[in-house]
């Protein structure tokens, strides 16, 4: 063995093999490094884009609105509606008035309106959390020699505020509680349909098939329809639950014919369409789910005397749930984050109403997102990266539950 | 012994019988409530049959109206250079470049990235690494496309204008889409081919360790050929995905189709102009509404071919180790 080893001939080669494979090993090492590179510039990127300085400028100086020395901030809701009187004219008010009564406005939403319609603090330029850090001092004179009436704010584009606020045209005062309602309107009714299907489906193939071909076809067009582009769900539901099926999907069967979305673009339409997109992803991840039901309790329900219904429904189900919630999550998920499909429905971009009912229009989140960021306005690109970071915490969230529910309930057998 | 086991079964035997003469009584009870929950749930497996008919048929039967369309002509759209529907331009060109120049960008990223790192996490990382890394993978899946979008306009077209020069590379290119999207898609292509490796079986890397092979060595010339079957159908899969992939393009490839081969100009793909075309209000059985539709067929035929083929590679030519 040693003679061998020793032997020249043996060896002639070895150091070239093994210097080639250090030096693809650390190309694939870099590799794997540049993956990670991506995903950490573009959160970097969404974070850089969601902070940073601001330079406002007012159109009325909010100092001249304070009244015998109390300031803006401080004012009574009567006060604030004088102010606002004051400054906009009778129609404008007489159409405020008319969009909600003042009676039922808070005093903070008086002062909201105070903010968007006299005051006006229009963005002249925004920068991004980088530029903000490095070039400070830069900034302040550059603000200051270009928009000597403007101030100059660190802003925080993502607030409280400005999830709570709806939509709006202004920038300063636009929030996602119109897109975050509509996204969990249309998701409810995805999950109304996708789940009882999918489910089903998943039970019929696992516990009822038999391998006849038309069960054949039912799996190869599962696995199919799970790769069909999402934008071709779009079109399927344009046609069909907006235009074919629309005296449903605008409600007007049920008497709630509201001539403002009576087209059938609504939350129902976007939902069923929803619905058949993540149909696929629930019943492949249910069919797992059931298959990892052991045999024996199967045989221990038949043995008792059980019938295939009672053992799928107080055996098989209860132990399969677990990875049938995780399945229909991750289905969620792909659901919330969609866009290409609901532009395609007709997800109106500017609504400022919320959701109301299944035949109300809508927006989601991913939809204000892109809206936002196919402005051209450096202020509407942060409020979409505000956006995504929202989009973001919510799905990371719902993955994290995913991942706790599988481990905390998977059992071994 | 012997004996014991059989009085035992000859026991059984007269215990099962007697139990068949008592319950003979529900022998013919027929359960109407578990045939009707068998319909539905039958019902239930078939609405995904209806998906695809009502696609097929949906798409097929507004396309035809198209094509019957008295300034469409098939021919003509196959050869003409313009896709501009209010001159009665219908080349379909446009549209295809421009969706073959945004996928194959994102596969030349993709495929190389994709099975490196697959080949890394299942050949040469440590169970450690393996734990962080994958979940990061899973993270890069999980994002949505509208992310991906924003960020192929706000970091890769400034990067690549800074690299190639503004006078060069245009606000909306395709290559940034491209590039973008090829890194959407390396966790797809990661995650499947890293399944197929994984399937190898260890004896095989043992018996070529044992030949005194190199860890470079066995890696690609033992198990990559082995997993082969499963690594073309992650590609395949990608393929499909980087071709009906919508909102990076339609964020950051430009609006107007154009009939160009430069990555670094603007031009529309065919999921994006779906998308452009439809987002405002579409009325109906207008020239507008009709091309989604021709449009959204080509597109399902191509990736349902894809993904066909992708599964009968992996039924052919997979290799069954015990």
């Amino acid at each position: 063995m040693k003679e061998k080893l020793a032997n020249p001939e043996y060896n002639v080669n070895i150091q070239g093999r093994n210097r080639g494979g250090l030096i693809w090993q650390w190309i694939f090492q870099a590799f794997t490094v540049i993956g990670i590179i991506a995903l950490t510039a573009l959160l970097l990127n969404i974070i850089n884009g969601a902070f940073g300085y601001v330079a406002l400028e007012a159109r009325v100086d909010p100092a001249t609105l304070a009244v015998d020395g109390v300031p803006l901030q401080d004012q009574n809701k009567d006060q604030l509606i004088s102010a606002l009187k004051a400054n906009i004219s009778i129609g404008a008010y007489n159409k405020l008035e008319k969009d909600k009564p003042f009676a039922k406005q808070s005093a903070a939403d008086v002062r909201q309106l105070i903010l968007e319609r006299v005051v006006r603090y229009d963005v002249k330029k925004s920068w991004t959390l980088w530029e903000s850090i490095t070039r400070a001092n830069k900034i302040k004179t550059e603000a200051a020699e270009s928009y000597p009436g403007a101030k100059l704010e660190f802003t925080s584009w993502l607030t409280p505020d400005f999830i709570a606020r709806p939509q709006s045209s202004e920038a300063l005062t636009a929030g996602i509680r119109t897109a975050i309602l509509g996204s969990l309107w249309t998701i409810l009714f995805t999950l109304l349909i996708a789940f009882p299907l999918g489910v089903g489906a998943a039970i019929y193939l696992e516990e009822y098939a038999t391998d006849s071909w038309h069960n054949r076809m039912i799996r190869t067009n599962i696995n199919n329809l799970a790769g069909v582009p999402s934008i071709v769900y779009g079109i399927l539901g344009l046609a069909i639950f907006v235009r074919t099926l629309e005296p449903l999907t605008s409600g007007e069967i049920f008497g709630f014919a509201d001539p403002s979305t009576a087209n059938g673009r609504t939350v129902l339409a976007a939902g069923l369409t929803l619905g058949l997109l993540v149909l696929p992803i629930i019943i492949i991840n249910a069919q797992e789910a059931i298959r990892a039901v052991p045999q024996s309790l199967r045989k221990a329900s038949y043995g008792i005397g059980a019938t295939k219904w009672q053992t799928v429904w107080s055996h098989v189900l209860p132990n399969a749930m677990p990875g049938i919630l995780t399945g229909t999550i991750l289905a969620i998920s792909r659901a919330i984050g969609e866009t290409a499909p609901l532009v395609v429905v007709g997800a109106s971009t500017a609504i400022s109403f919320d959701p109301s009912s299944p035949f109300s229009k809508f927006t989601t989140l991913p939809i204000q997102i892109y809206q936002w960021t196919s402005r051209p306005q450096d202020e509407f690109r942060s409020l979409a990266a505000a956006a995504i970071l929202v989009l973001l915490i919510i799905l990371l969230s719902l993955n994290a539950s995913a991942i706790l529910l599988r481990n905390r309930f998977s059992r071994r057998y | 012994m012997l004996g014991t086991e059989i009085m035992e079964q000859q026991k059984k035997m007269s215990l099962v019988s007697s139990m068949e003469k008592k319950t003979s009584s529900l022998r013919g009870r027929r359960r109407v409530g578990e045939t009707i929950i068998q319909g539905l749930l039958f019902f239930s497996g078939f609405v995904s049959i209806f998906t695809t008919l009502g696609i097929v048929y949906e798409l097929g039967k507004e396309a035809l109206l198209f094509f019957q369309m008295p300034e469409v002509n098939i021919l003509e759209s196959l050869t003409n250079t313009k896709w501009q529907p209010h001159t009665g331009n219908f080349g379909i060109w446009p549209l295809v470049t421009s969706t073959l120049m945004t996928t194959v960008i994102a596969m030349l990223i993709a495929i190389p990235l994709g099975l490196a790192v697959a080949i890394y996490l299942s050949e040469y990382a440590t169970p450690r690494a393996r734990t962080i890394l994958k979940p990061i993978l899973e993270v890069l899946a999980g994002i949505p496309t509208i992310v991906y979008g924003y960020f192929a306009l706000m970091f890769m077209t400034p990067l690549l204008r800074s690299i190639f020069g503004r006078d060069v590379v245009e606000i909306y290119n395709t290559a940034s889409a491209g590039l973008v999207m090829g890194i959407l898609i390396l966790p797809l292509i990661t995650s499947m081919t890293e399944d197929s490796l994984s399937a190898v079986p260890r004896s095989l890397r043992e018996a070529a360790y044992g030949m005194g092979g190199t860890r470079l060595e066995v890696a690609l010339q033992i198990v990559l050929p082995a997993a082969l079957s499963g690594i073309a159908a992650a590609i395949i899969i990608g393929l499909s995905r980087a071709i009906g992939e919508t909102m990076i393009v339609a964020v950051a490839a430009g609006a107007g189709p154009n009939f160009t081969l430069n990555p670094f100009k603007g031009a529309e793909t065919i999921t994006g102009h779906i998308v452009r075309i439809s987002g405002g209000d579409l009325s109906y059985d207008s020239i507008d509404y009709n091309s989604i539709f021709a449009l959204g067929l080509l597109l399902f035929m191509i990736t349902l071919t894809l993904n066909i083929i992708s599964q009968r590679i992996v039924r052919r030519f997979r290799e069954v180790y015990e």
